[in-house]
């Protein structure tokens, strides 16, 4: 889960510097911007989660 | 590659870049007694020492390798195109400060200023490392940090770097700005401080088995609040001197600079005093203090382009956010930061960097862009995604790099002490002496048995 969520994160990067080379001044390249934010928040609270998983394991 | 200008520099504005950043260091004093002060008695002298030690190896680090990634605006860098359009990657400088004349030019303030500041984001993550991150570990975490995370990343701010030249390449307002550091400093060094805190784990203690926090209260208020003090004129300094050789801003703007950072940090301590005063029945001295460091963190990306008002909502902001975030890393998320450094410096370092998006009014063409930007001459239109995708990039690249170099130091040298050492204290453990060696201040209240 934490490999996910880190890859998840990239991903998210990885979207957002395509929306910025790909798409010219339009609202698209915003709404992907965004987009590629959202993938990145997923990322986030997937590694959160895998974090407070491990620790539930220790315990 | 259109070659990116430096500001040009007046004597008067190098002496008073000078003066700044000889201020600098007293913002990493700061961070360290409120470090030392929010952990425990038993690893109080193990917190300084080590402080020291990582600010004496982040300066090292960076004469020898990190400025050479880092460069500045003119200077020698990678670039390879992308659509047609050149995207500087990393600087292209000699090892240890080669090709460089410290005359005073802009390039060598920035080198004298890089030196100093990256000491301030190595001692960012020892917070959240606080009384369990070995010194040997904390020193080869910081060589990695000074070395290669923040250099690469602040050339891409400061260096004339691709997220710099969003607006000239993309038309996004006058690419991703950040004057003083929220970015290249607060979350670079809060990011780092989160990674130290899941590869470290949970203090002992620290979690019952159902899971609840036990209060580990820090162990001196005055230091913490002392520290708050120096840090306040530490950042004096550093948002003064990166606006001045990052932003462009005349020496005159110092003042309103100056106003700006004070204003952001004594909002963000007042709404932090007055959220736990209505949430707890009085204010609380360590949560006050974060707010104040949350809202000097806040104020480094915009202190230059904002007016005072939207530095006091920036503040507020930031101050308000700084309780609850220490909340729910520690109850929600089971993150242990006794410093409160992820939620201090990398929410209010990510808060700031989007203020400025919102709040920023340009007064013209920044040194680092090489365009009018889009609306033209001070126009900002799309400045706000331009710091979007900066945001994006330090969730998206600096926390992934950070997490995996330093889980990979941990897989070589591990980064956790013993438990023996939790149990003594790093003072005795690490040192053979501990901090208050007259006084008994500590007990196994929070030890399991």
């Amino acid at each position: 889960m934490r490999l996910i969520g880190f890859l998840l994160l990239v991903a998210g990067w990885i979207l957002v510097l395509a929306a910025v080379v790909l798409l010219g001044a339009s609202p698209a390249r915003a709404a992907f911007v965004l987009a590629g934010i959202g993938v990145e928040a997923l990322g986030l609270a997937l590694v959160f989660r895998s974090h407070l998983v491990l620790r539930g394991s220790r315990d | 590659m259109t070659p990116l200008a430096p500001p040009a520099l007046s004597e008067a504005g190098s002496v008073l870049c000078i003066v700044c950043i000889l201020l600098v260091p007293l913002a990493g004093a700061g961070i360290s007694l409120i470090n030392t002060g929010l952990g425990r008695s038993r690893s109080a002298a193990h917190a300084m020492l080590a402080a020291l030690c990582l600010m004496a190896l982040a300066a090292v680090v960076y004469c020898v390798c990190g400025f050479a990634w880092q460069g500045y605006l003119g200077r020698p860098a990678h670039v390879i195109l992308v659509g047609g359009k050149a995207w500087s990657w990393t600087a292209a400088e000699p090892l240890f400060l080669r090709r460089l004349d410290l005359d005073g030019s802009p390039a060598s303030l920035a080198a004298c200023f890089g030196m100093l500041s990256v000491g301030l984001a190595a001692l960012i993550p020892l917070g959240a490392g606080a009384d369990r991150w070995r010194l040997g570990a904390a020193c080869a975490s910081t060589a990695l940090l000074a070395g290669w995370t923040y250099p690469l990343f602040a050339h891409w701010v400061w260096g004339g770097g691709w997220l710099a030249q969003l607006g000239a390449n993309y038309g996004l307002g006058h690419g991703f700005v950040d004057a003083g550091g929220s970015s290249s400093i607060q979350a670079v060094g809060g990011l780092t401080a989160l990674a130290i805190a899941w590869i470290l784990g949970a203090r002992r203690g620290k979690y019952g088995p159902d899971g609840a926090p036990a209060a580990i209260p820090g162990h001196n208020a005055v230091l913490i609040l002392f520290g708050c003090l120096l840090a306040w004129v530490g950042w004096l300094g550093l948002n003064s001197a990166g606006a001045i050789l990052f932003a462009g801003a005349e020496s005159g703007r110092a003042v309103s600079i100056a106003v700006n950072t004070t204003l952001s940090a004594a909002a963000a301590a007042l709404a932090a005093a007055v959220i736990t005063r209505v949430r707890f029945g009085k204010p609380d001295a360590s949560l006050t203090a974060n707010g104040w460091v949350g809202g000097l963190a806040a104020s480094s990306a915009a202190c230059a382009f904002v007016a005072p008002a939207a530095a006091l909502m920036i503040g507020i902001v930031a101050g308000a956010a700084v309780p609850f975030a220490v909340e729910a890393f520690e109850f929600w998320l089971a993150v242990d930061d006794p410093g409160g450094a992820v939620s201090v410096h990398a929410v209010g370092g990510l808060w700031g960097v989007l203020a400025l998006g919102l709040f920023a009014r340009f007064p013209g063409r920044l040194p680092n862009v090489v365009a009018e930007p889009s609306g033209g001459p001070g126009g900002d239109s799309g400045q706000w995604l331009a710091q979007l995708v900066g945001v994006a990039t330090l969730l998206g690249f600096v926390l992934p790099l950070t997490y995996a170099l330093n889980w990979l130091l941990n897989r070589i040298y591990p980064q956790r002490v013993a438990v023996d050492g939790e149990r003594e204290g790093m003072d005795l453990y690490e040192l053979g002496a501990g901090a208050y060696p007259e006084f008994a201040t500590h007990t196994d209240e929070f030890m399991p048995r």
